[in-house]
């Protein structure tokens, strides 16, 4: 009845995928960071090599990664429009009463689109390419330099591991009650919005009674093998910097100097 | 009411790689007022094959009849169809939603658009019929034990009047003395009321205890039907299959070996021990 599909890891081996996920967070954020210092073509197509050879390497279908993309497509669009509508230029292309388009506007909105597309095609390949549990250890390191200033970095990595592993229990719980409510008469599809909502109680009030136990069980568990936070905890996967991750963030500061050397050219020979 | 499956097939994620082949060219009737036990293994399809049987799950080929009509056929009788075959899940008390015990019984009996006499009527027969006393009618039903909890989810699908009842491993989780209460309650249920019941269980000693036919599935299939005394003389077969006779039939059988002459074809824990006081006797 209800298919979700946690997270959107794709399986595979590949150099990307073993690629140590604190490194591919950080090259990540680094990319998508340089992606908005790009001011030409030139330094998008440049970005766009990148992302293709990344997805090549990484062994994903790029329809996976298209797919990603049409959750946001409407927002590319309504971004891409706005800029069109409302940037001020000199070149007017086109005029016709109180709308006025301007050369200006228009690379400013295939600008704006482009950017868009490339961050969301690299954040994906982050997903697609880690597991949620490695994305977890990865941005709980990440936050590890906050602890000084009492961030609780471990117990925030903890949390969202444990809500990841949790929905496909939570959502095959959801799916029997759904089916016992069902047996019983209840009806979820036709009606107005409120009485849609009024029969969503039948449904909300199992499930989260059935959340709390399940936590207050998972405490327990945890507390009686002497779970106390962070401290003197061990890892049984160590996550460890190999020579590729050297490699992965020297391409990706190579990247940056190169936006920079383009951005240079472009403006002195006048490139959009 | 009988039932009457022809041909049923279930393919889960059908179409993907995930596909898997839950049943499998599934035929079998079941006669009006009878007592049906459904055994196999986990995840041998029993929970699949109950889920169809009220159309929460369609069938990816065939057909399930009731009194001769196709269940799936019409969408707008799917509502009538529900009210029919009362499905009791594993662990029905999870499903408890509302303030007070009254209330969370009556929440099918609602559904199905009674008036407010009737409701009250159905409520409070289908609570009794469970066992549980109307001074718990205004309590919520999550300060109940657990035995407790279990009858008053039950009531709620009873309070549907269900003319065939299906109960998914109704005493899985509960006390020896929960288990008797509950079991004993389903068959007073099905001789008094006269309804269809299914049962699904992993206690081969309930079974026999209970049902008047059963139907052993094993991977998506119905490999063996027949009465208990049939099934349960099938000792290999069922081994085969990693199930097993009861407890009682064993101790039988190694009696008999030691040369106790024991009757064949004995499984119930009553049956067993009157054979063994006879033999005793004797001696």
């Amino acid at each position: 009845m209800l298919k979700v599909t946690i997270g959107q890891y794709y399986p595979a081996q590949s150099f990307i995928h073993r690629l140590d996920p604190r490194m591919k967070l950080l090259c990540t954020m680094l990319f998508i960071v340089f992606l908005f210092f790009v001011n030409n073509f030139l330094g998008y197509a440049m970005a766009f090599v990148l992302l293709a050879t990344v997805i090549k390497v990484s062994k994903v279908p790029p329809k996976f990664l298209l797919r990603g993309l049409r959750a946001i497509i409407f927002i590319i669009i309504f971004t891409a429009i706005l800029n069109i509508f409302f940037t001020a230029g000199e070149t007017i292309v086109f005029e016709w009463r109180w709308m006025r388009i301007s050369q200006e506007g228009l690379l400013n909105a295939a600008r704006m689109a482009l950017r868009l597309t490339m961050l969301i095609i690299g954040s994906s390949i982050l997903t697609l390419t880690t597991t949620p549990i490695q994305l977890t250890d990865a941005i709980e390191s990440a936050l590890k330099p906050l602890k000084k200033i009492r961030v609780p970095a471990h117990e925030i990595a903890m949390m969202m591991t444990i809500a990841l592993r949790f929905i496909p229990t939570l959502i095959e719980e959801m799916d029997k009650i759904m089916k016992a409510q069902m047996a019983r008469g209840a009806d979820f599809d036709t009606g107005g919005i409120i009485k849609k909502a009024r029969s969503l109680v039948p449904l909300l009030v199992p499930l989260f009674i059935s959340a709390f136990r399940r936590a207050e069980d998972l405490a327990l568990a945890m507390e009686s093998r002497c779970y106390r936070g962070d401290i003197g905890r061990t890892r049984m996967k160590q996550m460890r910097y190999a020579l590729r991750d050297l490699a992965a963030f020297i391409i990706i500061l190579s990247f940056i100097a190169g936006i920079f050397v383009l951005n240079h050219v472009a403006a002195v020979y006048g490139i959009w | 009411m009988s039932i009457e499956i022809k041909d049923l097939c279930h393919v889960y994620s059908k179409g993907t790689t995930f596909a898997k082949n839950a049943l499998n060219n599934i035929n079998l009737t079941i006669k009006k007022g009878d007592f049906v036990g459904l055994i196999g293994h986990t995840g041998s399809g029993k929970s699949t094959l109950v889920q169809h049987l009220n159309s929460l799950l369609k069938p990816s080929s065939g057909q399930i009849l009731l009194d001769g009509e196709d269940i799936n056929a019409d969408k707008s009788r799917l509502k009538a169809i529900r009210t029919k075959v009362g499905l009791v899940f594993q662990y029905p008390e999870h499903q408890l939603f509302d303030m007070t015990v009254y209330k969370d019984v009556s929440f099918g009996p609602k559904n199905a658009g009674l008036s407010e006499e009737e409701i009250k009527e159905r409520v409070e027969s289908a609570l009794e019929m469970v066992g549980i006393a109307p001074e718990l009618y205004e309590k919520s039903p999550f300060e109940l034990s657990g035995g407790q909890k279990r009858r008053v989810a039950i009531a709620g699908v009873l309070a549907m009047r269900p003319e065939v009842l299906v109960l998914d491993e109704p005493a899985a989780g509960l006390d020896p003395r929960g288990r008797d209460e509950i079991l004993n309650q389903v068959k007073q249920m099905h001789e008094t009321l006269g309804i269809t019941v299914i049962l699904v269980s992993h206690s081969m000693e309930d079974i026999a205890r209970l049902v008047n036919n059963i139907l052993v599935i094993n991977k998506g299939e119905i490999v063996l039907q027949g009465t208990p005394t049939e099934i349960f003389s099938k000792v290999d077969e069922l081994e085969d299959i990693g199930l097993s006779t009861t407890q009682s039939a064993y101790i039988a059988r190694d009696l008999r070996q030691k040369g106790f002459a024991l009757p064949e074809n004995i499984f119930t824990v009553d049956a067993v021990v009157d054979a063994i006081l006879d033999e005793l006797k004797k001696r």
